[in-house]
């Protein structure tokens, strides 16, 4: 760290946070160096040493609390953003520490906001800002011109067309919504317009800033507008965001702003109507919840599940997607629940037996059946008062015709409550007959009123003294109590009734210390909104009972709307009430009244009854700020994750160092060893980590390498049948050769014998006729062989660019692989050099000999100079420096094709081999002895063999590293991309591995196992390759056999 | 802090990736997998911060992202990181980039591998940023190069004499050079292999 070169400094900091990690203990000791590093002379040694210690600060910001001037000095004086931008970053998590640290910072942050141009630095002091605001106690003077000046910076934020600032500052906005929502909400046209984004994220964004911006007055608005966009929207993902964000809104603080529940309730009822939405469960969840909670409502509440009920189109739904039909759910339950409500019980009653509501899930028809019964029982009441026996026995009929399609359900739950009403149902019937009242007592069944109570209401009730709930107690009443008070408790009724009975066998004792723990949970409780005296209750009579606050609510209005409600309806009978209840309260103003409970002035006022059921001052119960009983316990200690290795880190750096921690500073070696130390360990233990994988990695290599192999194999069995259509389309023109020359050395022996034969008699007749038909047979073949060697190119054509992987742009020149060796008046010879993977220092040059002269060309020999490096196999027993026979004899006109082995050793360099070729050409005056000399090129690219290459591959191989790289450059290239890649894949043997644009990367591998990567570029007038390969000379070499071909283009 | 770096061609094909937290290989992939699916469905004009995938730490996270031609260079962070900031660094990097390979293409990053990591390692290391001047990186990495070339001059020097000699092809070693009378001893040279 205290390197000359900044260089290293900079990265020995950026390496101390990671043997922090580590190493905790090692924190104490290097951090005086480490503060040391903050007025380094070299800028990159500032902002590493800061970014490290702003990493630090994140975890454990108190710890750092000291370094705040040494940073206020580098942010007044630093003019590197990135450093300012760590800096004020770092100051955002102090702030909230050390209110004092605010105030100061605000003036500096404020001229930075005003001063700086960048605006990623722009926007994290708006964001510092915020985090200071919020630190700081209101009643700044400053205060409020500070976050207008945020406020208003934002604003232009989001206005920007840039989209990345306008999330950005969207987000920053839902950071002071938070504290300072008023001066917020004074921008929702701007939120509301960024509702129409197309960006999604964004949406998201101002979706989450409504949430914070509604209040009683604009709640209606932006509902209405969210729904709009519900049906607008496409992507379910962001459909459900909007429908429980639209939940999220309205149910709020308890559903503080909401001031009519009809108009809530039809829109949930709306929401219904959507399709394929996940959130079916949470619609019906707030249902439930308002039905229960608001008393007042439920009348509506009734009319509309009842008719949710009747729609066919939830159950319809229900087969392909269980979402919505959750809301089934709820709706049987609140029409079972308040059947007192109902205005035509017996068509829902028939809307639920509907044999259709077998196909809903089983949860639901559970619910159904329970709530069948339900309402069996009020009609029976209703009958029964109305003295209609026969309407009565009509119902209970109804009830024992369809009650049997739930008994045969598969679900247990409804077939165990189905069979047990069922019989209960047919027991009825039986009284009915004998004229025998039943309803009261069926409807005595459900008797008892549901009290919401707070989920956790049931955790929180204290252990009474003298209670241990581990010893087993003879009577389980106290299930039996909280079974009573859960809202959705509707699965227990019967069971609730046995429990009856048995509680009065409690004894005194244990009934009044129950009382005395209910007494004080429900003192506890914001939860117990109201407990209507019923004379069946059980609690009416328990002291404590009177205490609850009871808000009595009469609703005067029909509230009965036929079919499906529609929200707009009531949005507008809201804003008749609300106009209305201006009016009203002008009157009102000279009464003097206590307006904060909105209920009371309607108790009192006559004049507006329509439609108004204000009841928020009974919902004001806070659900977030719940209550706590005394004694229960704070569960949030545990919310520190132990194994986190950040908290390893917590320690206190103000503490003076013990003498055991202390670094001895003189002696520089000492602490080098030290750290040297640290820095060996964490190595050791990542390479520990890693050599498995790598030699995974190896083996999956081999692996790839054997496939390979039987890739090459199999491309090697084809070439040897008969079939070289089947053959990778590249080889093609290669595989030919090979496959036709043996044919012909085979066969032409034995024809040369006979040739032979009519050679020593010329003048016989009859061997000059066979002759002649040979003539003509090899004539004939040979022009076929022209002709397939003429076809061949244009097939290359058509096959190159599909193996390339590449469109064909435009059609390619003609190509051939066969270069000129050497040439006089009499023949002319052309090679080719092929190698093959399967022998590692084997090449075959095939010559392809023509007879240019009118003379008959015999005994052909050729011969090379053998060097060190490079021989010709000759057939065995003969001497270096005899000649290989050419194994055929061209009449004139005719060519044909011989082959030759030669044995390399090294192949990383080209060679050139001098060799003559002896014949004797014979024509009409005799025949002449005749040689001809060449130079045989044994290029670099000969010992290339096309080989395919996966992408995946190709990057394991560059991944490994042991390639060495070289590079060069042709300009004044005007030819196609297109086609010098073809050409270039064609002449020098690579296969093309992938190709983006006008850039491709291409794969080779020499006979003796080399691999070359090339990656060639091309410019606008020139090209570049890049090459790698396992052997540099090779590559080198490679790489000037390239350019040359390139500079021919 | 940075949480990885993944950089993928439109078809999702990773072309380059840097986690600096561990992850088991498996997860690294679908990691890159779940992330090129979140980057690929978005617009052009639509903004280049997510929150985070599921499956990198989580809600503190961002993935910050640009799209270049074929590319895309992702970046997960925490929030720790200023986003803007870090869209300048990918535009760092990817400048960087284009001026260590002239004209830089999505296929350099595979065939460069080691020199893309060692940009990577000049500006981010161990998930924090090291660098982000521009000219910086790039004399830095231009000083290594050019120490990798003396280097490479001076461990290939002998084999290009190697080969310069057997290029001659010489068909015979002459043993003895005569002219006139003096006559020199040629030793006899190795044979080269």
């Amino acid at each position: 760290m205290s390197h000359t070169k900044p260089y290293i400094r900079k990265k020995a900091v950026l390496i101390m946070y990671k043997v922090f990690l580590k190493y905790p203990e090692s924190l104490r000791p290097a951090f005086p160096r480490l503060k040391e590093k903050l007025e380094d002379p070299d800028p990159g040694v500032q902002s590493a040493a800061v970014n490290v210690i702003c990493e630090l600060a994140r975890r454990n910001p108190k710890n750092y609390l000291s370094l705040a001037p040494l940073f206020f000095k580098l942010m007044t004086s630093s003019t590197n953003n990135w450093v300012l931008i760590k800096i004020i970053k770092l100051f955002g998590a102090l702030t909230p520490l050390e209110p004092r640290l605010g105030k100061k910072l605000i003036e500096p942050l404020t001229n930075l906001i005003h001063s700086t141009s960048a605006m990623s630095l722009l926007y994290e002091c708006v964001n510092t800002v915020i985090a200071v605001l919020i630190s700081l106690s209101s009643g700044m003077p400053n205060h409020s011109a500070s976050i207008q000046l945020c406020v208003q910076k934002l604003r232009i934020l989001i206005e920007d067309s840039d989209q990345n600032l306008k999330y950005l500052g969207l987000l920053a906005m839902s950071k002071i919504l938070r504290t300072h929502p008023k001066s917020v909400q004074a921008h929702k046209d701007l939120v509301l317009q960024c509702l129409d984004d197309k960006d999604e994220s964004i949406r998201l964004r101002a979706l989450d800033l409504l949430y914070g911006m509604v209040s009683k007055k604009n709640l209606v608005e932006i509902v209405k507008k969210l729904m709009s966009h519900v049906d607008k929207a496409e992507g379910t993902t962001y459909r459900d965001e909007l429908l429980t964000k639209i939940i999220d809104i309205c149910s709020q603080c308890n559903y503080q702003h909401v001031t009519n529940f009809q108009w809530y309730i039809s829109v949930l009822v709306e929401l219904t109507r959507l399709e394929g939405t996940r959130h079916g469960h949470l619609i019906a969840a707030q249902m439930l919840d308002v039905a229960i909670r608001v008393r007042a409502i439920r009348k509506f509440a009734v009319s509309q599940m009842s008719a949710l009920l009747d729609s066919a189109h939830l159950v319809a739904s229900s087969t392909q997607r269980s979402g919505i039909c959750e809301v089934l759910y709820a709706a049987a339950w609140i029409c079972g629940e308040f059947s007192e409500h109902l205005q035509e019980p017996h068509q829902t009653l028939e809307a639920m037996l509907r044999p259709k509501v077998t196909t809903l899930p089983g949860h639901i028809q559970a619910v159904y059946v329970q709530n069948v019964v339900k309402l069996y029982a009020s009609i029976l009441q209703q009958k029964e008062q109305a003295a209609e026996p026969e309407a009565a026995q009509d119902v209970t009929q109804l009830m024992v015709d369809r009650l049997p399609q739930f008994v045969q359900s598969a679900d247990l739950e409804v077939q165990e409550r189905a069979s047990c009403i069922l019989q209960l149902v047919k027991h009825i019937q039986k009284l009915q007959a004998k004229d025998v009242p039943v309803a009261e007592e069926v409807s005595a069944l459900f008797a008892g009123e549901l009290n919401p109570v707070a989920p956790k209401a049931q955790k929180k009730v204290p252990v009474p003294e003298g209670l241990d709930l581990d010893a087993w107690i003879n009577e389980p009443p106290s299930d039996s109590e909280s079974e009573d008070e859960k809202p959705k408790g509707i699965f227990h009724e019967e069971e609730q009734r046995h429990a009856k009975q048995q509680l009065p066998e409690a004894d005194e004792e244990e009934l009044a210390r129950r009382r005395e723990a209910r007494k004080q949970e429900q003192a506890n409780n914001p939860f117990y909104i109201k407990s209507s005296p019923s004379p069946q209750k059980r609690y009416q009579d328990m002291p404590g009972v009177e205490h609850i606050p009871v808000v009595q609510i009469d609703l005067s209005v029909p509230l009965k709307v036929p079919g499906m409600p529609m929200s707009d309806q009531y949005v507008k009978l809201e804003e008749e009430r609300r106009h209305r209840q201006r009016l009203e309260k002008d009157r009102k103003k000279k009464k003097k009244k206590d307006k904060e409970k909105k209920g009371k002035p309607r108790r009192h006022g006559s004049l507006h009854t329509e439609s108004d059921e204000d009841i928020t001052p009974a919902q004001q119960v806070d659900i977030v700020t719940e209550e706590m009983p005394e004694n229960a316990l704070p569960s949030d200690e545990d919310d520190k994750d132990p194994n986190d290795p950040y908290r390893a880190l917590d320690i206190d750096l103000d503490k003076p160092l013990a003498d055991s921690e202390k670094l001895p500073v003189q002696k520089h070696r000492n602490v080098d060893n030290s750290k040297s130390a640290d820095k060996e360990d964490v190595p050791v233990v990542e390479k520990k980590m890693k050599k498995p994988k790598k030699k995974e990695k190896k083996h999956r290599e081999k692996e790839r390498e054997e496939k390979g192999k039987e890739g090459e194999d199999l491309d090697f069995w084809l070439s040897t049948t008969p079939l070289p259509a089947a053959a990778p389309a590249l080889e093609e023109p290669e595989v030919n050769a090979v496959i036709t020359a043996p044919k012909e050395e085979g066969e032409e022996p034995r024809r040369e014998e006979e040739d032979d034969d009519s050679e020593r008699d010329p003048e016989k007749k009859s061997s000059k006729r066979k002759k002649k038909k040979h003539k003509k047979e090899k004539e004939e073949r040979s022009k076929d062989k022209k002709k397939s060697k003429k076809k061949k190119p244009p097939s290359d054509k058509a096959a190159e660019p599909v193996e390339n992987g590449a469109l064909d742009e435009e059609p390619l020149p003609p190509m051939s692989s066969y270069c000129l060796l050497a040439e006089n008046s009499y023949i002319r010879m052309t090679y080719d050099i092929q190698g093959s993977l399967q022998k590692d220092s084997q090449v075959t040059v095939s010559v392809v000999l023509e007879n240019q002269s009118c003379s008959f060309l015999k005994n052909m020999e050729l011969n090379v100079l053998d060097s060190l490096n490079t021989k010709l196999a000759r057939p065995e027993g003969s001497s270096v420096h005899d000649g290989v026979p050419v194994p055929f004899q061209l009449p004139p006109g005719i060519s044909n094709e011989a082959q030759f082995v030669f044995t390399i050793q090294s192949i990383v360099m080209a060679q050139k081999l001098k060799g003559t070729l002896s014949f004797i050409a014979k024509n009409d005056e005799g025949s002449t002895h005749e040689k001809l000399d060449f130079k045989l090129h044994f290029s670099c690219t000969s010992y290339l063999v096309t080989t395919p290459c996966y992408s995946d591959a190709f990057a394991k191989l560059l991944e490994s590293g042991d390639l060495s790289m070289s590079s060069i450059k042709v300009d004044g290239i005007s030819m196609s991309f297109q086609n010098l890649l073809a050409k270039i894949c064609f002449h020098h043997h690579f296969s093309v591995v992938e190709r983006v644009d006008s850039c491709a990367s291409m794969y080779s591998r020499s006979i003796q196992g080399h691999h070359v990567c090339l990656l060639m570029k091309k410019g606008e007038k020139s090209v570049s390759i890049d090459g790698k390969c396992s052997d540099s000379t090779l590559l080198s070499n490679l790489l000037e056999e390239l350019k040359a071909t390139l500079a021919k283009c | 802090m940075i949480k990885a770096i993944l950089i993928f061609n439109n078809h999702g094909k990773p072309r380059l990736s840097k986690f600096y937290q561990p992850y088991s290989e498996d997860t690294q992939q679908q990691i890159i997998r779940e992330t090129f699916h979140l980057v690929s469905k978005r617009d052009e004009n639509v903004c280049n911060f997510l929150e985070g995938g599921l499956l990198i730490g989580g809600s503190d996270n961002k993935l910050i992202y640009r799209h270049y031609a074929t590319l895309y260079f992702v970046f997960c962070v925490d929030s720790s990181e200023s986003e803007l900031g870090i869209l300048d660094l990918i535009q760092v990097f990817v400048e960087t980039l284009d001026k260590c390979f002239e004209n830089v293409c999505e296929l350099d990053l595979i065939f460069h591998v080691d020199k893309v990591h060692n940009i990577l390692a000049k500006m981010v290391m161990g998930g924090m940023v090291l660098e982000t001047n521009m000219n910086e990186i790039v004399t830095q990495i231009d000083a290594q190069n050019k120490l990798e070339k003396s280097e490479a001059g001076l461990a290939g020097a002998p084999a290009r004499a190697v080969s310069a000699v057997k290029n001659m092809n010489l068909p015979e070693i002459p043993r003895n050079i005569n002219i006139g009378d003096i006559s020199i001893k040629v030793p006899n040279l190795p044979s080269f292999k």
